[in-house]
């Protein structure tokens, strides 16, 4: 099982890869065997930038791309800006075939200064991965800077217990699921059935 | 193996002195860059199509025209003939008539177009995209073929009756290639018909080209019409240069950062080494152009982009002298060696007649 976790942190070292690794290896220590492999989207961000302009990518970049199409779940942490995911993180899947995602089980999380801004992933992360037909599941995790040093209460689970449960969601769904198959390039509708389709129109 | 230009006749600011030319100018641009291609030995010119600044050749056969009757040997082409929004009865029309004029010098590129407003401007819709291609293709093959044609489609009103005219020289229609960035849809298009394919590779990295000129080869084997390696293909090419590569540099470098396609994305440096543009020597040109045959096997046509990111004429003339004095006659010569001998020139109006001529024969024999 192919297990990709991209992080959008900026800061070095980020609370964001933080949780993303935590994510990780909650996700790993409920699968029978998993290849974790990480995409700093930090390092990707001026590939992006020329990405979007010239609208090829660098080899870096696309090697990246190759790896969040093929994975069997996918782990997408962001911090919180704005109200929102970073612009970096809308840039890198805004690159990523709109196609891509159909059916892939993927865990949500963000990352910022305070626990006022969690729905951000309810409100603005989860509609992103429904439009590309990602199949989110149920627990999004959000830590506050204060969940690093916090225990939870009566109403909430603290940071550790909903990063489990989220992995194990997570980690569930992939062995549910058959790997996504994606079509190949050079599937095309032979010549004569295009030109019957038009007739029978 | 034919060498040629072609434009997109973009009218852009020449970032170095801040002029912008006025569309006159570069539409007088644009036919004296055609001329001296011929005057260097070039074998093709070609010109974009469309319909929206800042651009102007909206009326290629008006330009192609006025060329043909300027030159005697080079063979003129559109870069793109959007068969998406030009009604294709239209386009029989004056590309024959453009045919009759330039003595058999003429083929067509088809395109869809990318400017997503152009589609409505002309009573359409870019969600149809392919599906136009298809469907106007097909009518326009016919009209060049049949004399009388009735013909029924979803995208135009019917023909009962119809024959289109001029009739193309000699009974053959002028070769089509169809352009592609990114469609297999089009590479079996093209396969299908047994027409040229043309991959404009220059943005983008080899590896995407490759696969759908190979998918265009073995389509083209499938429908009967030869050999993988017959199938003809041409390639797009981006150079500047200068006798020493490091003035190339300089002096290409503000027009990189500030081309309209890729300006202020990768260096110049990034992006040589990931597409085919080549800023440097003519030997670092004709290294770079052999490379091409290696990664898409032999082919017939290569055009290269001369005159865009505001260059001035001035330059884009001189650029033109090395292309055709010191880079294309040692691709001429390289090529040539271990081309296997099954392998098609460039298609020629002449040798498009020829070989008709043969076929007629042929079947008058076994009838």
């Amino acid at each position: 099982m192919k297990l990709v976790v991209v992080s959008a942190g900026l800061s070095v070292p980020s609370s964001t890869r933080l949780l993303a690794d935590r994510l990780a290896e909650a996700t790993q220590h409920s699968l029978s065997g998993a290849d974790i492999r990480v995409v700093e989207v930090r390092e990707l961000a001026t590939a992006i930038a020329n990405h979007l302009v010239t609208g090829f990518p660098a080899p870096v970049l696309s090697d990246a791309i190759e790896a969040v199409t093929e994975a069997d779940g996918l782990i997408a942490v962001t911090p919180v800006f704005s109200a929102s995911y970073s612009g970096l993180f809308k840039s890198f899947f805004d690159l990523i075939d709109n196609t891509a995602l159909v059916g892939k089980p993927v865990l949500i999380a963000a990352t910022g200064g305070t626990a006022r801004h969690s729905l951000a992933l309810e409100h603005a992360m989860r509609p992103l991965f429904a439009y590309l037909r990602a199949l989110v599941v149920p627990t999004a995790v959000y830590a506050a800077s204060e969940d690093w040093g916090s225990e939870g209460d009566a109403r909430t689970d603290d940071l550790p217990r909903r990063i489990e449960r989220a992995g194990g969601e997570l980690a569930e769904l992939m062995e549910s699921r058959a790997r996504t198959r994606r079509p190949a390039d050079e599937a095309v509708v032979p010549f004569a059935q295009q030109l019957a389709a038009l007739r029978t129109g | 193996m034919q060498f040629g230009i072609f434009s997109v006749g973009d009218v852009t600011t020449d970032p170095t002195t801040g002029r912008t030319p006025t569309e006159h100018e570069r539409i007088k641009a644009m036919t004296a860059i055609a001329l001296k291609a011929e005057e260097v030995g070039l074998d093709v010119f070609a010109t974009g199509e469309h319909h929206n600044r800042p651009f102007v050749p909206s009326s290629p056969t008006t330009m192609l025209g006025w060329i043909a009757a300027r030159t005697e040997k080079i063979i003129l082409s559109t870069s793109t003939t959007l068969i998406t929004t030009n009604d294709p009865v239209k386009i029989a029309e004056d590309y024959a008539m453009l045919q009759h004029l330039a003595d058999g010098r003429v083929d067509l590129m088809m395109g869809r177009g990318n400017t997503g407003p152009v589609y409505p401007w002309f009573g359409q819709d870019i969600r149809q995209g392919i599906p136009l291609a298809v469907e106007n293709y097909a009518l326009l093959h016919r009209l060049w073929r049949e004399d009388v044609v009735d013909w029924e489609g979803k995208f135009r009103t019917a023909l009962q009756g119809f024959t289109s005219t001029p009739r193309p020289l000699d009974g053959v229609p002028p070769f089509v290639w169809h352009g592609s960035i990114r469609s297999p849809e089009i590479a079996e298009q093209a396969a299908y018909y047994g027409d040229g394919f043309f991959a404009n590779n220059i943005f983008w990295p080899k590896d995407h080209f490759r696969r759908l000129i190979n998918l265009y080869r073995e389509r083209y084997a499938h429908y009967g019409h030869g050999t993988p390696d017959q199938a003809v293909v041409g390639l797009g090419g981006q150079v500047f240069m200068r006798k020493n590569s490091q003035d190339a540099v300089r002096e290409f470098r503000p027009y990189f950062d500030n081309a309209p396609v890729y300006g202020h994305g990768p260096s110049l440096e990034e992006f040589t080494e990931q597409t085919p543009l080549t800023v440097g020597s003519p030997q670092e040109v004709i290294e770079k152009t052999l490379t091409f045959r290696e990664s898409f096997g032999d082919y017939q046509r290569q055009l290269f982009l001369m005159d865009h990111a505001g260059l001035p004429l001035k330059t884009v003339l001189e650029q033109l002298d090395l292309l055709g004095e010191e880079v294309v006659p040692v691709l001429r010569e390289e090529f040539a060696k271990n081309r296997p001998a099954q392998v098609p020139d460039g298609p020629t109006h002449a040798a498009r007649v020829a070989a008709a001529l043969a076929q007629g024969n042929q079947e008058e024999v076994t009838a």
